[in-house]
């Protein structure tokens, strides 16, 4: 049975795995205590699940429990990797390389390090979605204290060449900070391996709860410390402060301990259905996968149609939950960022949609989704002039189009 | 963002999706809008010797509100005189399909297609085309 509309954005978020909510429920129900009470039992039950949860999740990315900053999601992780290292380290440098495809959460947080006096590289990306690691190289200099690119992008779930990356942040001694928000819990991620110093995560997009999150810290080879951006209290090695969130915590590390184990199975599945959905519908006519199809996340596929519009795609998809390429709030369509700095024009942008799949997606409900989303583009090519031209062979850049 | 029941019905149910011959001089096409701006419009009128609209058909590349904003013009064009069409106004097209402040330029889209393919009408016909007031979207 097909229950509408069926869910395919996961990449923004993923629902609550009902073995995360049973773990989680002695926490918002007897075991209400607060972690930091010392002297009584709620205390230090609510301790020991925090640190089991921290072993949970250590042991998903292979650092130590004590590397683990609890804060309220990846926004604030990503706030305090970069507003953190910005402060702690205004000795030694005020210069941050990043690129144009990260998150909201990394480049706005650029933009406020620019406001109060630092300097910060944005790097540009090729057509795949991914950054040229000369340029990373030739963009660093010695004022330069953190490369911060993301793991793998949300709107097309490009993998960046992390390894490669953290080889070059290590070869000039600059700390290397990922969000790895779309890839902890989805593909093997070793901060060791990798050579990570700081990440950002959170659980909502790995099928636990939200409001919570963590940023790894590095402890060793080098010690990596950040300036505290919540005062009051010192807690998490006075790298953050305020009462945990117990129930989310154990959230987090069961959703920890659930991918570790799950891992390779669900990845086997998911990949197939999303490889499934993207063969048939790039049968269609003039679609496109958009960003590498080679170094990519197994859960995500972002499709142009050309020709279509992307408001009135998505109003004909109504029986399908997915992400378009473009803000359609306002009278002014805003085409994506990502798909713009991956080289696409705005009516490619405009005509994209983001499929994401999750350990609960069903082969029925991809089945559904291919033939809605054939039919939607179908009916609305009829109606497109746009197509038609096309289809009569006139180039569309030769017509001079009515000013806006 | 809620649609109307009109613009929902004007999507799921496009009245006078189609292509005229635009090569014959009964027939005026309006193409406006701009793909970049994610708004195209195409409307055409058939006009008799009574200047009389007898047929009209509409594609559009452009979201739920432009596609039923284009659709429900061509539904009032059939059968109105140029003169009449000349006079639609595009909150007319905005009150009857509960457009939202944000969607109001797909109503001044479809008022200028109808103008547009009027006004296409007359110059293939010998007659000039007329001033139109310059909108802005």
């Amino acid at each position: 049975m097909l229950n509408f509309p069926i869910y395919l954005d996961n990449n923004a978020t993923t629902p609550l795995d009902p073995r995360v909510l049973d773990t989680m429920m002695p926490y918002l129900t007897n075991m209400f205590g607060n972690a930091a009470s010392r002297n009584h039992a709620f205390g230090w039950q609510a301790e020991e699940a925090v640190d089991y949860a921290r072993e949970q999740i250590a042991s998903l990315i292979n650092c130590s429990p004590k590397e683990i900053i609890f804060t309220s999601g990846a926004t604030e992780s990503d706030n305090l990797a970069i507003k953190g290292v910005y402060e702690m380290y205004a000795s030694k440098g005020n210069h941050i390389i990043t690129a144009t495809t990260e998150h909201k959460a990394v480049l706005d947080t650029c933009k406020h390090i620019e406001k109060i006096g630092g300097k910060v590289t944005y790097l540009s990306v090729n057509e795949e979605g991914l950054i040229d690691l000369k340029e990373l190289e030739e963009a660093i200099t010695d004022k330069t204290i953190l490369i911060s690119i993301m793991y793998a992008n949300n709107e097309v779930g490009v993998i960046q060449p992390i390894r490669e990356i953290s080889a070059i942040a290590k070869k000039h001694g600059v700390l290397f900070f990922t969000d790895g928000t779309q890839a902890v819990g989805k593909i093997p991620v070793d901060v060791e391996a990798d050579g990570i110093d700081l990440m950002a995560f959170s659980g909502h997009k790995m099928y636990g709860p939200k409001g919570i999150g963590a940023l790894y810290v590095r402890r060793k080879n080098p010690r990596v410390k950040v300036t505290a951006q919540l005062d009051g209290g010192g807690h998490e090695r006075g790298m953050r402060s305020g009462t945990l969130n117990v129930p989310g915590i154990v959230g987090l590390g069961k959703a920890c301990e659930i991918a570790k184990q799950d891992m390779e199975q669900d990845t086997a599945r998911i990949a197939a259905m999303r490889d499934r959905l993207e063969k048939e519908l790039l049968t269609i006519e003039e679609s496109y996968v958009n960003g590498s199809r080679e170094h990519r996340l197994p859960h995500v596929t972002n499709i142009s149609f050309k020709y279509v519009e992307g408001e009135g795609l998505m109003m004909g998809v109504k029986d399908i939950a997915v992400s378009s390429g473009s803000a359609c709030t306002s009278a002014s369509l805003e085409p994506s960022y990502v798909l713009k700095a991956l080289g696409l024009s705005d009516d490619l942008a405009h005509s994209s949609l983001r499929f994401g799949f999750s350990r609960f997606t069903t082969d029925e409900e991809v089945d559904y989704a291919i033939n809605h989303v054939k039919e939607a583009v179908a009916k609305l090519r009829e109606l497109s002039p746009l197509w038609e031209m096309f289809k009569e062979g006139i180039d569309l850049n030769s017509i001079e189009w009515a000013e806006h | 963002m809620a649609y109307s029941d009109k613009v929902i019905d004007h999507y799921n149910n496009p009245r006078n999706v189609g292509t005229l011959d635009k090569a014959k001089n009964t027939v005026g096409t309006g193409l406006v809008g701009a793909p970049e701006c994610g708004d195209v419009m195409r409307l055409q009128i058939e006009v008799d010797e009574n200047q009389i609209i007898t047929d009209a058909k509409f594609k559009t590349f452009g979201c739920g509100s432009a596609i039923a904003s284009s659709s429900l013009a061509t539904e009032w064009l059939k059968g109105k005189s140029v003169d009449e069409a000349l006079a639609i106004d595009n909150m007319a097209i905005v009150e009857e399909l509960a457009l939202p402040p944000v969607k109001i330029h797909c109503s001044v889209l479809a008022e200028d297609a109808i103008k547009s393919a009027i006004n296409d009408y007359r110059v293939k016909n010998g007659l000039p085309a007329l001033e139109l007031p310059k909108t802005h979207h």
